[in-house]
């Protein structure tokens, strides 16, 4: 035994000085690890978000030129208006408008048709065909310019990079700039995003189709599935003897609640699609596949929500005389609906942004329209997203990101309202 | 159209029969409805059930398979030139009688001769038997409505115990309701099992799961050359562990220590800002994390490790870098990383809960021994919530096998076995996509294989979730 190994009070204190010190600093270093967690994970969210934001909200300026046409009577007939070329008539105007004159060959009338889109000939056809009297006389249309000339208009096709290597050259680039600075062209909010439905054109491509048919799919989800998970979970929490069926049941639930959704898919696709014949890309086989999938949580909200309701409500209730289904029906589901009316908007928001069962069941076609019907052909928000990321033209860029924003405002209202829901009516026993 | 009358005139039928049950119910006790069983509405409720209940229930029956029933009577007696066909041809050919006869797009095929009056004869018949389903329907709808007013109006006196009765059909409502769930997994085993038997026959099921080449490319005609594909899911599943795994690295640690600092350091109002933020993360579609995986994460990626590249290029990592150079926008690990991006609220949460769930007196006693924060976290609370830990990491893999846009969007379509995540793989759901989303033909095993790949996925998902609930449950009775 030596002297060393007896420890003075002062080591002693300086030992577990030191110990302290190396325990706080590692404290503060897990400390700042959760931190630095958290700021990863709100950065990773403040990224995505503003990504999108900054991709998607030009789309939501639009680029319109407006031209004087000389509806010549010497090349539209009068008998058949239809047969001509109203592009090349608008692009001319354009040219005479821009002081130049068209070459034989068309070359210029060419590179102009590439700058204007092709729906200000559409809507020379449309008028002449209603009204064959126009003809002869000049009348000014108005219609989005090609969507390579809006980014250009953006600042997204640049003067600097070399005529090569992007869309349009330096004269149809020297044209826009004219147009602009004559006030032709004039910019604006994009309406026509929104009152449009898809379309091959980007600049005439808009999303009131996918909103149509995506309020379609959720109606007939929301019908299916909320009435039947209500009334599901009921029978489970206030009802169902606890047996061996009921316990089937349950983990039966449970576990399709974590069903990958792309496995819906393939169910709507073998038993609706092809043994019930429902039609393909239609609002109804989509909302009973989603209904399928959003039914699991359903129940377990309404579970939850029906377990909160204190036994005593249901007591005095069957204490004066009502019967099970009177107390349950009378007082506990009406005092369990805010639970339950929360729940089921989440999960309807958690269904309006599903794509992966959508694909299974053929929703991917090109719809150029409002759907007509609960079993016509249409598209929804989260799947337009899909089609015109694959796009290759790079005006569909923006829109996707644009289409993105418009779901996620969907979405966000639908959270609000939810949120709503509890706020205002959630009672605390 | 028709059956829209129906129903709407068999609802009208049900509330005339309420109103007149229930007058009936008050009429029978001399106007005085307080010496009926039951109160005087469920009287009338009865009797609107019994009309109303059976005959909706067949009319939708009917709508639903009188396609079905149509098709199937349609081609009881196909005519000798019909059977002279093949079975797709059959198939267009019925298909076509009945687009004839409902007014629809029959396909451009040229029917001559015999055909041609086969056809015209079997759209005939189509169209017949299409009324006479339709209006079959109905009328048997209308007949079961009757025989329900025969049923119980007669019944109806103050004696009658109506509301238990009523009751009773509210009880198979509930019942039916429950049932659906069951039903939607067997729908789900039934149509995934049979499609993938048939799957089955025509690849062996071992060739499938052990097999190391996937190439689903079926000829058009049967002679061409290399003609048979080759259904090897190998690279699938490797490739979908791939992924998995780089989302679980991403998602794991970020997720776990998040959870720990909100559940046991963070102040009330952070802890009030932030779970909410991240929730946003968890409600964001999973195709806005594709669109951010393949036009963000997957340029910046790649232009990062081709800059790595072209410093290593010439270096003594020449090797390294020429690869480095020719990165893709499509490599397992964009993929991956946002993948875990979006499963990082997922863990949290579930984490959370469950470090909450560890009884505060763990940490009392911890912490007045002089413990730190961080020792208590480490040492105590974190061994006592581990199964439920496991047990949510569990259910994020789970997720992350599952997941499919992130995957279609921003991983390749090329099967590769390899565990490089700067290679680009595909997994079983955007194979499934891939296959499903062409022309889909039902009995070739290119189509079919998708299902075999979806049941794959079905059993080792549910096996991950049926663990993962478990240890939760047993983890949970432990505290409780």
């Amino acid at each position: 035994m030596t002297d060393a190994a007896i420890p003075t009070a002062a080591s002693l204190r300086q030992t577990v000085e030191a110990r302290l010190k190396k325990r706080h600093a590692q404290e503060m270093r897990f400390r700042l690890y959760g931190r630095m967690a958290i700021i990863v994970a709100l950065c990773f969210l403040a990224l995505l978000l503003g990504r999108i934001v900054t991709q998607g909200y030009s789309t939501f300026v639009d680029y319109r030129i407006a031209v004087p046409v000389y509806l010549d009577p010497a090349r539209i007939d009068k008998a058949d208006p239809t047969g001509a070329n109203y592009d090349m008539l608008v692009a001319q105007s354009i040219l005479t408008k821009l002081g130049e004159q068209d070459d034989d060959l068309g070359e210029k009338s060419g590179k102009v048709m590439e700058i204007m889109s092709n729906d200000l000939g559409f809507q020379l056809l449309k008028m002449v065909r209603e009204d064959p009297s126009l003809i002869g006389k000049t009348i000014t249309v108005t219609g989005p310019v090609k969507s390579d000339a809006a980014l250009y208009f953006k600042g997204q096709i640049k003067r600097s990079t070399p005529q090569d290597s992007r869309k349009l050259d330096d004269q149809q680039l020297d044209w826009m700039d004219k147009l602009k600075a004559s006030g032709a062209v004039t910019s604006g909010f994009n309406v026509s995003f929104l009152t449009n439905s898809d379309s091959t054109e980007p600049e005439q491509a808009g999303v009131l189709g996918a909103i149509v048919g995506s309020a379609m799919m959720l109606l007939v989800t929301a019908v299916l599935a909320v009435p039947i998970g209500v009334l599901a979970a009921t029978y489970l929490e206030e009802f169902a003897p606890k047996n061996r069926w009921t316990d089937i049941i349950e983990v039966n639930i449970n576990n399709l609640a974590a069903v990958p959704s792309i496995v819906y898919g393939l169910l709507g696709l073998a038993v609706f699609s092809n043994w019930l014949a429902v039609p393909r890309s239609s609002p109804l086989l989509g909302g009973l596949v989603l209904a399928l999938m959003a039914l699991p949580t359903i129940i377990i909200a309404t579970r939850s929500a029906l377990k909160a309701v204190p036994p005593s409500i249901r007591e005095a209730a069957l204490g004066v005389g009502a019967s099970r289904t009177q107390t349950v029906f009378h007082h506990v589901l009406p005092l369990a609906m805010p639970g339950v009316m929360t729940g089921a908007i989440l999960s309807l928001a958690h269904a309006l942004g599903e794509t992966a069962p959508l694909l299974m069941i053929g929703m991917i076609s090109f719809v150029p329209g409002v759907p007509e019907g609960f079993t016509g052909a249409a598209t929804v928000l989260p799947v337009q997203v899909f089609i015109w990321e694959n796009a290759s033209e790079r005006g569909f860029h923006e829109r996707t990101a644009a289409a993105i924003i418009v779901l996620l405002v969907f979405m966000i209202i639908m959270n609000l309202a939810a949120i709503l829901v509890r706020r205002r009516f959630e009672r605390r026993w | 159209m028709l059956i829209w009358i129906a129903l709407t005139a068999l609802l009208l039928f049900s509330a005339a029969t309420y109103m007149a049950a229930r007058r009936k119910a008050v009429a029978a006790t001399g106007g005085k409805p307080v010496l009926l069983h039951s109160l005087p509405g469920y009287y009338g409720s009865y009797a609107a059930l019994w009309v109303g209940a059976p005959a909706a229930l067949l009319i939708l029956l009917f709508a639903m398979f009188g396609g079905r029933m149509e098709e199937a009577l349609l081609r009881a007696d196909p005519p000798a030139a019909v059977q002279a066909l093949t079975a797709p041809q059959q198939d267009v050919f019925f298909d076509d009688a009945r687009a004839i006869a409902h007014g629809g797009q029959p396909s451009e095929t040229i029917y001559e001769g015999d055909l041609k009056t086969a056809l015209d004869a079997k759209a005939a018949k189509a169209a017949h038997l299409q009324n006479l389903i339709q209006y079959g329907s109905v009328a048997l709808g209308a007949l079961l409505a009757l025989a329900g007013i025969m049923i119980a109006y007669p019944r109806i006196g103050p004696q009658f115990r109506a509301r238990n009765k009523v009751e009773g059909w509210i009880a198979g409502l509930f019942i039916a309701c429950s049932v659906t769930a069951i039903l939607t997994t067997a729908g789900i085993v039934a149509s995934l099992v049979w499609e993938s038997w048939r799957f089955f026959q025509a690849v062996p099921i071992h060739e499938f799961l052990f097999g190391m080449e996937w190439n689903p490319q079926i000829a058009m005609r049967a002679d061409q050359y290399a003609g048979t594909g080759a259904f090897g899911a190998v690279p699938l599943f490797v490739g979908t562990f791939l992924i998995m795994m780089i989302a679980m690295l991403v998602a794991a640690p970020i997720g776990l220590y998040s959870a720990i600092y909100l559940s046991e350091y963070a102040s009330p109002l952070t802890r009030s800002v932030v779970k909410p933020l991240l929730e946003i993360l968890a409600g964001v579609p999973t195709v806005v994390y594709g669109f951010f995986a393949a036009l963000t994460v997957g340029p910046i990626f790649r232009s990062f490790f081709n800059w790595i590249g072209a410093q290593l290029v010439g270096g003594s990592f020449d090797g390294l870098g020429q690869y480095l150079m020719q990165v893709q926008n499509q490599m397992a690990l964009v993929a991956g990383a946002v993948m875990g991006i979006m499963l990082i609220p997922f863990v949290s949460s579930l984490s959370d809960d469950i470090i909450n769930a560890v009884p505060q007196s763990l940490r009392d006693g911890s912490l007045a021994m002089g413990a730190t924060r961080s020792e208590t976290v480490k040492k105590v609370v974190l061994p006592a919530a581990l199964p439920g830990i496991m047990a949510a990491l569990l259910l994020a893999v789970s997720r992350a096998v599952g997941e499919t846009m992130i995957v279609t969007m921003a991983a390749g379509l090329q099967a590769k076995t390899t565990l490089n995540p700067l290679d680009t793989v595909t997994t079983v759901t955007v194979q499934i996509v891939t296959l499903l989303t062409g022309d889909q033909e039902f009995d070739s095993p290119k189509t079919l294989s998708a299902f075999g790949l979806g049941l794959t996925l079905f059993v080792v998902t549910l096996m991950l979730n049926i663990i993962a609930l478990r240890i939760v449950q047993k983890y949970r009775e432990q505290y409780d």
